[in-house]
């Protein structure tokens, strides 16, 4: 299984519930605006600790109440792709994307950024960056950070109309090229169908 | 203008001996509670908010009241510091030191709080998942986001410090050549009869050496500013 992931999660005073399991591939969540998917993913990366349960990816148990293993999150090799991207304003381009490499690990920097056509983008400031070109240096500096899979929060939703369909096939190449199990949190039934082997409904709270 | 005379010379290197001491014991200390103000939540926090605030709203003398009184000879505080670590205050330049740092830190504190406090936490948590410790994602990430309001602190401090007068002549006395910095050297000369030309040639030097920290400030703020290039946070 790629994902096994059977947890309770407290947000405010809501307690949320989450089990599912998944195989190889895209595992869409799917589910309206404010149901805490962000929230469980904040969990799978370790930025936030579930009251209980067990999280495991790809076989490795990241979290594990009954056990008592708790990862912490520079040790789970996720790469996070944020909502809100969250590259680091005082770093450039190239300095973002370095952030998390390890030598002699992981995809090879050149095929990288090659693939996401960001070799321009190197010497800007984030700050400079237009929505579309932000997301793809963010999706670039978790693929380059070795990561064992993908965490994607609403990748498009920073992308106009005309980038879309870009990023898009940028994710599919990456489903299908990298082989890395992704979890993908979208509100969007067209976008969920068109790229996810599994899909899993989170309700409204 | 005559250059600087001897006994000139000495109340200035004194007096920036004794800020710079003062700024390097303080600026850790500032930090530290800098950090606990801005990032932690505990009961009592109030508490500590108001006593880290005292010395901007005491009378300086009674800061440097308390100081004769916690660290004075029949103090076990002071015997203690002095036994251990060999650390005397009264009435040595030290003693200026400390005055000086304490009545500094209020300040740096405040500016390093609010700078902290600027810092965007959610960009820590994307070290984290880029494999960063915490120990990394504060040098690389914390620290140079808020490293233009610990500069403006150190430098709000040593402003201070150079111009620390009441708790420092109550705590640590006025010595000339040991404890008299610049303001304590004015005041003194005040107290001589016929002595204007030498007031205002101390006056001179306090404006001289308050723009040069202006100055240097200046220059590192915007130093710092063109490697970070613009940003928004």
């Amino acid at each position: 299984m790629s994902f096994d992931i059977a947890i309770t999660l407290a947000r405010g005073d809501r307690r949320l519930d989450y089990a599912f399991t998944a195989g190889p591939g895209l595992t869409a969540l799917f589910g309206p605006s404010g149901a805490g998917k962000t929230t469980l993913l904040d969990a799978v990366a370790g930025l936030l600790r579930p009251r209980r349960g067990r999280i495991a990816v790809a076989g490795t148990p990241l979290f594990d109440a009954a056990a008592r293993i708790d990862l912490p999150a520079e040790h789970r090799r996720c790469g996070y792709v944020f909502q809100d991207l969250r590259l680091f304003p005082h770093r450039s381009v190239r300095r973002n994307l370095a952030y998390g490499l390890r030598p002699g690990a992981g995809l090879d920097w050149d095929h990288t950024l090659d693939l996401l056509g960001i070799t321009g983008l190197l010497d800007r400031m984030p700050a400079t960056l237009s929505g579309g070109e932000a997301q793809r240096v963010a999706i670039g500096r978790a693929l380059l950070s070795d990561p064992a899979f993908l965490l994607m929060d609403e990748p498009l939703a920073s992308v106009d109309g005309a980038r879309r369909e870009e990023i898009l096939r940028l994710i599919e190449r990456i489903r299908d090229e990298l082989r890395l199990p992704i979890l993908y949190v979208s509100h969007d039934r067209s976008e969920v169908e068109r790229l996810a082997h599994t899909i899993v409904p989170v309700p409204a709270a | 203008m005559a250059p600087l005379s001897s006994a000139e010379w000495e109340v200035l290197l004194l007096s920036l001996k004794v800020s710079a001491v003062a700024m390097a014991a303080a600026l850790p200390i500032a930090f530290a509670l800098a950090w606990v103000l801005a990032r932690w939540r505990f009961p009592g926090k109030v508490l500590i908010d108001a006593l880290v605030h005292l010395p901007l709203v005491l009378p300086p003398v009674v800061t440097g009241w308390l100081l004769l009184i916690a660290l004075g000879p029949d103090a076990a505080a002071g015997a203690f510091l002095e036994r251990t670590l060999g650390l005397a205050f009264l009435f040595r330049w030290t003693g200026a030191a400390l005055a000086a740092g304490i009545m500094a830190l209020p300040l740096m504190v405040r500016a390093m709080r609010l700078s902290l406090e600027g810092v965007d936490r959610r960009l820590e948590s994307a070290a984290r998942t880029l494999g960063a410790g915490p120990w990394r994602a504060f040098a690389t990430v914390t620290l140079p986001l808020c490293v233009n309001g610990i500069l403006a602190a150190l430098v709000l401090g040593f402003a201070r410090s150079v111009g620390e007068f009441g708790a420092t002549i109550t705590f640590a006395s006025n010595i000339p050549g040991e404890t008299q910095t610049l303001p304590l050297a004015i005041y003194s000369a005040l107290q001589i009869p016929g002595s204007d030309m030498q007031v205002a040639r101390l006056a001179m030097l306090s404006v001289g050496l308050s723009l040069m920290a202006l100055v240097l400030s200046e220059g590192l703020a915007r130093r710092s500013g063109q490697e970070k290039g613009r940003h928004v946070l």
